[in-house]
């Protein structure tokens, strides 16, 4: 008998895809639902954010640093922040430095929530997802009751932060750490220990610990990989060398490792490391010193280069900058930990099936303004 | 409407005045599908309001509160909707297949209710094969969804209506021989018949008959979800994996159609198993005539309302299986152990006749089994009330 031929399907996933979390395109070639090839096609959300840095003054760059990845735009701004201190030499009020570690810590909490409910929700479990929203949205009620912005904030300025805490603001970031602490186990209850999520997660995308060095992946992803590796920590920066707190690696993460579940797991428990590290914060906040901002006019740096990385909610977000000695970057290039995290998709695709590609999509949490800038 | 049925079967040679038969019997059925339209559609549509309503609780939202009180009226706004929406059908669609395939997914869903019980006379069509009607009906859905997959011409909707396919199929198997444990146990195929079966109390009920019977009502509920494509197996329409599924490409009525079919499932999978299991509407003999009619209604429809919120609960706490997950879990554990109940069940009927003391006896333990499988899980949640802080969740979900 003669065999019937059989060919594989090409299958245009996204940009419209509901789980490609923006506008993401894969094209896929699959034989029914396993995918033998899957090819990303990153590009639709550019803004040309980098070449925008050349033409604009350091200064005047700032707003655009909450587009690079809106769903944590303190960490971005403080980013860019750290990056021009650096190549310019302005000290930065401690009081500042408590401001920017309590809302980089919280948006990293914000972010986080909205990395696990997306997840859950691309896993087909709805709950979580507005769950995870209800606890950003206290979040986003402090950014706004301290900068005026809910999403994009451009409140980590050059020298400092915008504007000084408001009285009482303090006060509610404490309590909403304590009431968020109950709300881990609860959330824990609903998604984390599900049978289900574990019968798709767990074993699924997997990226050992040699490919996740080799592409450069950062951030918790990598650290679900069992790297040990935390730029807070590592190259430290802000007042994270006064803190403690743990790095979350995978294996120690109820023994999963380097997979989808770990890659959840880990974020769950750096939610809760945040939660220490602003807890400390406020426990030992300047009340005495009153300056939040370095005055600065203008911004001159010499010529020169700097690349300064920090540990953004997605992995290592670098800016790499060259100076001309005027207002304006000579060159702006941004390193993003979704970038990298997309690349390696083309390498763990094939064989999974199409159920377990968006898990994989999902677990690396990948935002689509991160990936194209 | 039975000796209708009956009189028309009988009556295939045509002999005597059979025009006027026709033409009488044509408008029994056109009445009887008319109410029947009338009543299930209303009732459908309370019940998307219901799960959206219930929805919207699980996840601390407000839900739907704005057309009629408390939002009781949004199906018809949202029908209204579909109906003054565009009819697109894509252009390099198989126009037949495509326009055809919702009504036999409504079709093969409304059909169902043609025999299922209301109360004790209150039903259209008391069949002899009754459960194997349901089955048989409830079928075409899969039909509908393969053709409106194929038809869209669109890949996602492909793999939604392969998926629909395969699942629907294989999740037939349990479903059946669940259901044919019951029939057993039952002696009748007749859907009256095996709520006559049973008895008002819960021992009398076959869920808590024999210990097979207890675990087959399991596997009837787990098959029936699947087959209604219900989370934690909706795979069809896994919106975050084939974008709609099958119903990608519809749009206006044609979509409200298949989302209406998909209510009106919701409550025919928790009506059969009802019947099957819970005792249908077997009331303590404490009325009669009207009130007892009445009171058979509410409890029948009681019993399955607290099955369709067993499924939305469900729906809305559970993420979604992986297909070949989904597939394993049928031919794996599901068909083993459905036939293992229709074993264990004759066998069961053998050693302890039925009304026996032994049989009683039995049914009581497992009433008792029941009972504190229950108040484990209540329990359980007042624990987890307790750990967690529900001050903070300030929501009011009336407003």
């Amino acid at each position: 008998m003669k065999a019937l031929r059989t060919e594989d399907m090409t299958l245009n996933m996204g940009p419209h895809h509901p789980s490609t979390h923006g506008v993401l395109r894969f094209i896929l070639t699959s034989d029914g639902e396993v995918v033998h090839s899957c090819r990303p096609d990153v590009g639709y959300l550019h803004r040309s954010i980098e070449k925008i840095g050349e033409i604009m003054t350091y200064i005047g760059f700032m707003p655009y640093t909450d587009r690079v990845d809106y769903v944590c735009a303190m960490n971005a701004n403080w980013g860019y922040a750290l990056a021009v201190e650096k190549l310019a030499k302005i000290e930065v009020p401690r009081r500042a430095e408590f401001l920017r570690a309590i809302v980089g810590e919280l948006n990293r909490i914000s972010s986080h929530l909205v990395a696990l409910g997306t997840m859950a929700m691309d896993l087909g479990a709805i709950t979580p997802f507005p769950w995870a929203l209800r606890e950003r949205e206290r979040v986003n009620d402090l950014f706004e009751e301290i900068c005026g912005a809910r999403l994009t904030h451009n409140y980590v300025w050059i020298g400092g932060v915008a504007f000084d805490a408001p009285d009482g603001w303090l006060e509610k970031v404490r309590r909403f750490i304590d009431s968020f602490e109950k709300m881990i186990p609860e959330f824990n209850r609903l998604i984390t220990g599900n049978k289900i999520f574990h019968e798709r997660l767990v074993g699924v995308g997997v990226i050992d610990r040699k490919t996740a060095l080799a592409y450069g992946i950062s951030g918790p992803n990598l650290r679900a990989s069992g790297v040990d590796w935390d730029i807070r920590r590592d190259i430290p920066y802000g007042i994270y060398p006064e803190l403690a707190f743990d790095i979350p690696i995978g294996g120690d993460a109820l023994g999963c490792i380097d997979d989808g579940y770990a890659r959840f797991v880990i974020r769950v428990r750096e939610m809760e490391e945040s939660l220490k590290i602003v807890r400390q914060c406020l426990d030992r906040f300047p009340h005495e010193e009153k300056e939040h901002r370095t005055r600065i006019r203008k911004v001159k740096p010499p010529v020169g280069s700097v690349y300064v990385a920090s540990e953004a909610p997605r992995g290592e977000l670098g800016f790499f900058i060259v100076s001309n000695g005027t207002e304006k970057a000579e060159r702006m290039r941004i390193r993003t930990g979704s970038f990298t995290a997309m690349s390696v998709v083309e390498k763990i695709a094939p064989g999974l099936m199409v159920a377990d590609l968006v898990a994989l999509i999902a677990s690396l949490d990948v935002v689509a303004p991160e990936i194209d800038r | 409407m039975q000796q209708l049925l009956d009189r028309f079967i009988e009556s295939r040679g045509w002999t005597g005045d059979w025009a006027i038969e026709l033409v009488y019997f044509l408008g029994m059925l056109f009445f009887a599908v008319a109410l029947l339209l009338v009543v299930v559609t209303p009732f459908t549509g309370i019940v998307s309001w219901a799960e959206r309503r219930i929805a919207a609780r699980m996840q601390s939202r407000v839900g739907p509160n704005r057309v009629g009180p408390q939002g009781i009226l949004q199906w018809a706004a949202d029908g209204l909707k579909c109906i003054l929406k565009e009819d697109l059908i894509p252009e390099d669609a198989d126009r037949i297949l495509f326009t055809a395939a919702p009504y036999l997914v409504f079709c093969g869903l409304f059909g169902a209710f043609a025999v299922l019980p209301f109360s004790e006379h209150l039903v259209i069509a008391d069949l002899d094969a009754g459960a194997f009607y349901v089955m048989a009906i409830t079928s075409l859905v899969p039909l509908g969804i393969i053709m409106s997959g194929w038809a869209s011409n669109n890949k996602w909707s492909l793999l939604g209506g392969m998926r629909s396919a395969a699942q629907i199929i294989s999740y037939e198997i349990p479903a059946a021989l669940s259901l044919l444990a019951v029939v057993l146990a039952a002696g009748t195929l007749s859907l009256q018949g095996i709520i006559r079966a049973q008895g008002w109390s819960p021992a009398d009920w076959f869920l808590f008959r024999n210990p097979f019977l207890f675990t087959g009502f399991f596997y009837f509920f787990v098959a029936n979800l699947a087959e209604g494509n219900r989370t934690p197996f909706d795979l069809p329409e896994a919106e975050s994996e084939l974008v709609a599924g099958y119903s990608t490409e519809y749009s206006g009525m044609r979509f409200a159609f298949f989302m209406l079919a998909e209510w009106a499932n919701l409550y025919v999978v928790a009506s059969v198993v009802n019947v099957a299991f819970l005792g249908g509407w077997n009331v303590p003999p404490i009325a009669e005539g009207v009130v007892l009619t009445i009171l058979q209604m509410v409890v029948f429809a009681a019993k399955s309302l607290v099955l369709v919120f067993v499924i939305i609960w469900v729906r809305w706490t559970l993420p979604r299986l992986r297909v070949d997950q989904m597939m394993l879990l049928c031919w794996k554990y599901l068909v083993p152990l459905s036939f293992l109940n229709v074993l264990g069940t004759a066998v069961w009927m053998m050693i302890v006749p039925e009304g026996s003391a032994a049989g009683r006896v039995a049914s009581w333990l497992l009433v008792l089994v029941g009972l504190s499988l229950s108040g484990l899980f209540g329990l359980r949640v007042r624990k987890n009330l307790k750990d967690a802080d529900v001050g903070r969740l300030y929501l009011n979900p009336f407003s």
